[in-house]
């Protein structure tokens, strides 16, 4: 296997082999079949060089940075970094050296040389409101850039929970009218990476079978890569056991919490979160949140922000209940009432009464 | 809506209009019932033993001699499913911490499995049950419209509960969310319909034993 992509994995002291293992395991993990590893290897190292990469073009809009942090950093220097040699990466704020002017003549060049090719990748969400000023590049509002972007590329990657669902900007009261992607760009093909930040290895998988497939993975119901958000943390999560015993921690810091028994009751959100945390794990598989002793925000789900607080568990209210002590005395007045009403009825039969004597059953 | 939000909404908004109602239907109809009243009864009471509204409570518990064998799926369907209705709702790991929320009781669960294992012979009961009331003339002749309403509305939340637990259907949060939904049903229309009898069942036993024990019946 030849190509630039083997020369420059070669110059940083990764071997052919370790290449091949890394896009076999990108492949098994999107439950794709063996043949597609080498596919997925052969792509990736035939990738020519940077004038004909596929392009890539990745705006921020209401953001936090923490899904570029999330990918550049957190597995750095390791191979899935190097999966961007294979793609050409044209502008990205915080990564490109460009600023101002140039990166704006960046991004447009490239969306007029790629054109109905490049691969758009978002991150953060849109505000709609004030007719978009809550955030804007280049004098132009989130909504415009991206309206502008879409029209020309492949495919768009709504990347972290805002993109894909709103997220922190969408939260309750939504100050800045924050949407997703997917509710203003209806006629391309949008894959949503959700997570408060996503996992990298999804995202790079992501990649990798575009660039081998020329397509989009299979997605599920809320427009996610099924190979990874196809089952839920609570059912791959290795304290799993413990829920079925009925063991939980019942505070942070108690027996249970130090016997890495179940964080159910301590507001984990692992049931209804669809992510690939409790199996592929961050940062190079050395923990993530419920190994480290906290419960799942359910951050890869939309609205997680507004699904009754963090530390409340599922089974709990997600609201105080506050009708509740007025309707009680509601009721107990209108029992009391009724009383009253059925005490009057029985009265007025009795006075009502007529006595029969035994004249009267002669007549 | 997306599924998240109606999860959030049976959760929140949901529960309190589902518990507010289910309250005030609750301290409404006992007020109204037990503040009826009856004329007393100016005979002089005979005292025959075991005629009393206590013995009552407990005997209406055990089958009438040969009724058992006349009627064994009523009886032990009856039993199997009321049991296992109790053990699900109460000592579910889940539903505890419900309740500790609610009203700050709290006792121990049971392992999940064998929760599961209770919900599947319970439905089993109330399927039986349900198939011996169409199948009954009867039965069948009996039944209303509240009968079969209210054994949809026992039914919903058992097999939504299961259905969710075991991952069919729906996505679990959809699953969970139509349960938790399903259980506000119940609790909506149980003070207003026969299933009120969770709370009157024994107080009934014991008015219709006290009278029968005045005139030295034993019932």
């Amino acid at each position: 296997m030849q190509g630039p992509l083997i020369d420059t994995l070669a110059r940083q002291g990764v071997t052919r082999r370790a290449f091949m293992k890394y896009c076999a395991t990108l492949a098994s993990m999107m439950a794709l079949p063996p043949a597609a590893g080498r596919a997925m290897a052969e792509a990736m190292a035939a990738a020519p060089a940077a004038a004909k990469r596929p392009s890539v073009i990745w705006l921020p809009f209401q953001e936090c940075t923490g899904c570029t942090e999330s990918i550049t950093r957190s597995h750095s220097p390791s191979l899935e970094g190097l999966i961007f040699d294979a793609i050409s990466l044209d502008y990205q704020e915080t990564l490109m050296a460009a600023a101002g002017h140039q990166a704006e003549e960046a991004l447009h060049a490239a969306m007029k040389a790629n054109e109905g090719k490049y691969l758009l990748i978002v991150d953060g969400s849109i505000p709609l409101g004030l007719d978009g000023a809550y955030s804007c590049i280049a004098g132009k509002s989130n909504l415009e850039a991206l309206k502008e972007a879409a029209k020309g590329a492949a495919a768009i990657v709504a990347m972290g929970s805002c993109a894909a669902y709103g997220g922190i900007p969408k939260a309750n009261p939504n100050p800045t009218g924050a949407v997703s992607v997917s509710d203003i760009i209806k006629d391309k093909p949008i894959i949503n990476i959700p997570g408060c930040p996503p996992i990298p290895v999804v995202m790079t998988g992501v990649l990798a079978h575009f660039l081998t497939f020329g397509s989009l993975p299979e997605l599920d119901g809320k427009g996610r890569p099924k190979a990874f958000y196809g089952e839920t943390i609570h059912d791959r999560c290795y304290r799993r056991p413990f829920y079925d015993q009925g063991k939980f921690a019942k505070t942070f810091d108690d027996e249970g919490a130090r016997n890495g028994w179940c964080l159910f009751e301590l507001g984990c959100k692992g049931p209804v979160t669809y992510n690939a945390c409790a199996t592929v794990k961050w940062n190079g598989g050395t923990s993530w949140p419920v190994e480290s002793g906290h419960g799942c925000l359910g951050c890869s789900e939309p609205d997680f922000w507004d699904a009754g607080g963090f530390y409340k568990a599922l089974s709990m209210p997600a609201d105080p209940l506050k009708m509740v002590a007025n309707a009680a005395v509601v009721g107990a007045a209108a029992g009391v009432a009724i009383s009253f009403a059925n005490r009057g009825k029985k009265s007025a039969a009795k006075s009502a009464h007529e006595t029969t004597t035994l004249a009267d059953l002669e007549k | 809506m997306n599924d998240m939000q109606f999860l959030t909404w049976v959760r929140g908004t949901g529960l309190d209009i589902a518990v507010s109602i289910f309250l005030l239907g609750v301290i409404w109809r006992l007020f109204e019932i037990y503040s009826i009243g009856r004329k007393q009864d100016l005979a002089a009471p005979r005292s025959t033993p075991g005629a009393s509204g206590l013995h009552t409570i407990f005997r209406r518990s055990v089958p009438p001699e040969g009724m058992m064998k006349r009627s064994p799926v009523s009886y032990i369907g009856g039993y199997v499913f009321h049991i296992g209705l109790a053990i699900v709702v109460f000592l579910f790991a889940p539903h505890i911490l419900l309740i500790s929320n609610l009203t700050g009781l709290s006792w121990p669960g049971l392992p999940s499995q064998f929760i599961d294992l209770i919900t599947v012979v319970t439905m089993a009961a109330m399927v039986l049950v349900l198939f011996d009331r169409i199948n009954k003339p009867v039965k069948r002749f009996l039944s209303t419209f509240g009968d079969w309403f209210t054994w949809t509305l026992t039914f919903l939340p058992l097999l939504t509960g299961w259905l969710s637990v075991q991952h069919l259907l729906l996505p679990y949060t959809t699953m969970l969310a139509l349960h938790i939904l399903s259980v506000e049903l119940l609790l909506v229309f149980l003070p207003f319909t026969k299933l009120f009898h969770a709370f009157t069942v024994f107080g009934s036993r014991w008015y219709i034993g006290k009278i029968n024990g005045h005139k030295g019946v034993a019932v």
